[in-house]
């Protein structure tokens, strides 16, 4: 305290700069992308799929830095997948951007008008309301036989710009829109992240009485971040459905939604790469546990977990950023 | 008198005991006020249904010609009252700097999506007013880390940032040692000394109250009992006997 009451000189700024992240996260795009095109088949899928459902758990990320986890993205998931299916199989609408985002934009209706509610609970009472309602659309979804019940329905193949995609081709031209669509996300996550509302953000984590005595709103913080997360997590359905070809309720089923929020815990709050990161874990040790132990990969996946929250409590993004660099910027990557 | 604050009438119960009882106040613009009482005694109180923390059971507030009574806390900040808090109210996890910029950007309402944090002119901004209160050494320190001492000041600074009409100091030296006491509050009074702002400050220290309140409020049962400058207020009988115990 003495030191702070002695006369200190003035502090000088710390400029921060999210252009080298952005060139880097390009330049990263373009290499995995390229890089796309060596690999095996079942490589690219995984990816595919990894970065698909990392768009989700972004979400879930996004949610987290305000304090709360939503148990139910499944949702929002499901309404991006059902609604990108729906669009090819009934308007015609083939091109696999503009699916992606019809599925973002129609997750993002879904979950808009609760916003204002959930945006009033914190801790177990959010994390149960977004289990709730994604629990609920699973049993819509079971009983409706219009979207086709508990079996779902097929899709056919997605176009890209009006180009039809040849059989050889098709797997990697998803797995470069995927994984295009998620950088586009990524940035702009992190673009967020930085900015007013991402700083505040944290502030409501920490601590929600000051923030509503200096002028800021705690629960409109909430309900923004609840519906970008749902854009996120329809964006991240559309694209998975265009990759399985198919869709079912289980999309919107609590182990799924369980699945993002593991990923999530996984990567950490402070990086968006994490996320990715994480997700691509997830489906390595998804697919080879499924290979080696079919009936116990959840046991493998639970261990795996268990190791990440007793050595890396701030998650696997903490590996790559230093405790100096989080405290200047409240962040990472 | 050009009145920034007036509460006519206000009462306020928790069940049996009586946390404000009639109180009538008027303070002018300019004004350093010292609330002071025992513990229990509604001082606090008074500064929560002023912020809109708590609502009376009766009675009307005002700040300047506006009515505040049923405001929600969020819109009383936005109409110029600011307060700091007995145990300071700060993002633990944040550094100093980003403190201040949550200040910053809740006040000033302009929450951009793609804007920034750290954009030039509101780090300035935060490092000005770092700097009047001698905390510019501790920028780039997460609050977590610092000493009672600073995490008040940074309280307070942050409660200045929407420069408030009216600014309420929760017991702003509790919990800090009898030598630094007066620095810390020199150091406040001086940061606010540039500004016409209007200072509330519960306060159990008298000499603090001696030397920083122009006016001195009473309270003891939820009751004003002496409202008067700091010399005649603290030689009332009434606040010998239930507050300073014959100061």
């Amino acid at each position: 305290m003495s030191s702070a009451l002695a006369a200190t000189p003035p502090p000088t700024a710390a400029p921060t700069s999210n252009a080298r992240f952005l060139l880097a996260g390009v330049v990263f795009t373009v290499l995995l992308i390229v890089a796309g095109a060596f690999m095996p088949k079942w490589l690219t899928f995984l990816l595919t799929l990894a970065a698909s459902h990392g768009l989700v758990s972004l979400g879930i990320v996004l949610l987290m830095r305000g304090g709360v986890v939503s148990f139910g993205q499944g949702l929002v998931f499901a309404a991006g997948a059902y609604a990108a299916a729906l669009v090819f199989n009934k308007l015609g609408i083939t091109d696999a951007i503009g699916m992606a985002l019809i599925g973002g934009a129609a997750a993002t209706c879904i979950a808009a008008p609760f916003a204002p509610l959930l945006s009033r609970y914190r801790g177990i009472f959010f994390a149960m309301l977004t289990l709730a309602l994604s629990m609920v659309a699973y049993g819509v979804l079971v009983k409706t036989q219009a979207l086709g019940g508990s079996d779902g329905f097929n899709m056919g193949r997605p176009t890209l710009f009006g180009q039809a995609l040849p059989d050889a081709r098709v797997g990697y031209v998803l797995y470069a829109v995927t994984i295009s669509f998620a950088a586009v996300l990524a940035l702009l996550a992190r673009v967020y992240f930085d900015s007013i509302r991402g700083l505040i953000t944290l502030a409501v984590r920490d601590n929600e009485l000051r923030v509503e005595y200096l002028g800021g709103s705690v629960r409109r913080a909430i309900g923004v971040n609840f519906v970008l997360a749902a854009f996120a997590g329809g964006a991240g359905g559309a694209l998975t459905v265009m990759s399985l070809g198919h869709i079912d309720p289980n999309f919107s089923y609590w182990t799924t939604s369980g699945e993002f929020v593991f990923v999530a815990i996984l990567a950490g709050w402070q990086s968006v790469l994490a996320v990715f990161v994480a997700s691509t874990v997830l489906e390595v040790v998804r697919s080879f546990s499924s290979l080696y132990f079919p009936n116990t990969w959840q046991l493998a996946l639970g261990l795996f977990l268990l190791f990440v929250i007793r050595f890396l409590p701030r998650g696997i993004g903490s590996l790559w950023f230093s405790r100096a660099w989080f405290r200047r910027i409240g962040g990472g990557p | 008198m050009n009145a920034v604050l007036r509460a006519t009438g206000i009462e306020k119960r928790f069940g049996a005991v009586v946390a404000a009882s009639e109180i009538n106040i008027s303070i002018a613009t300019g004004q350093r006020v010292s609330l002071i009482g025992s513990n229990g005694a509604g001082k606090t109180t008074f500064v929560n249904m002023i912020t809109g923390y708590m609502k009376p059971d009766s009675g009307q507030i005002w700040l300047a010609e506006r009515d505040i009574t049923a405001l929600s806390p969020r819109e009383i900040t936005h109409l110029g009252v600011a307060r700091s808090f007995q145990i300071p109210q700060l993002c633990a996890e944040l550094s100093v700097l980003d403190n201040m910029l949550v200040a910053t950007a809740c006040h000033d309402r302009r929450l951009s999506f793609w804007q920034s944090a750290r954009r030039a002119d509101a780090v300035a901004r935060a490092d000005e007013l770092l700097a009047r209160f001698r905390l510019g050494e501790h920028r780039d320190r997460r609050v977590a880390e610092l000493p009672g001492g600073v995490r008040k000041l940074l309280d307070i600074a942050m409660a200045l940032t929407g420069q408030p009409q009216l600014l309420l100091l929760d017991e702003p030296t509790s919990g800090v040692s009898a030598e630094e006491k007066f620095p810390m509050m020199d150091i406040v009074m001086t940061a606010l000394g540039a500004q016409a702002m209007t200072v509330m400050f519960v306060e159990h220290d008298m000499d603090i109250v001696e030397r920083y309140a122009d006016r001195v409020v009473a309270f003891y049962s939820g009751r004003i009992i002496a409202d008067d400058v700091p010399a005649v207020a603290l030689a009332a009988d009434d606040v010998r006997r239930y507050v300073t115990g014959g100061h």
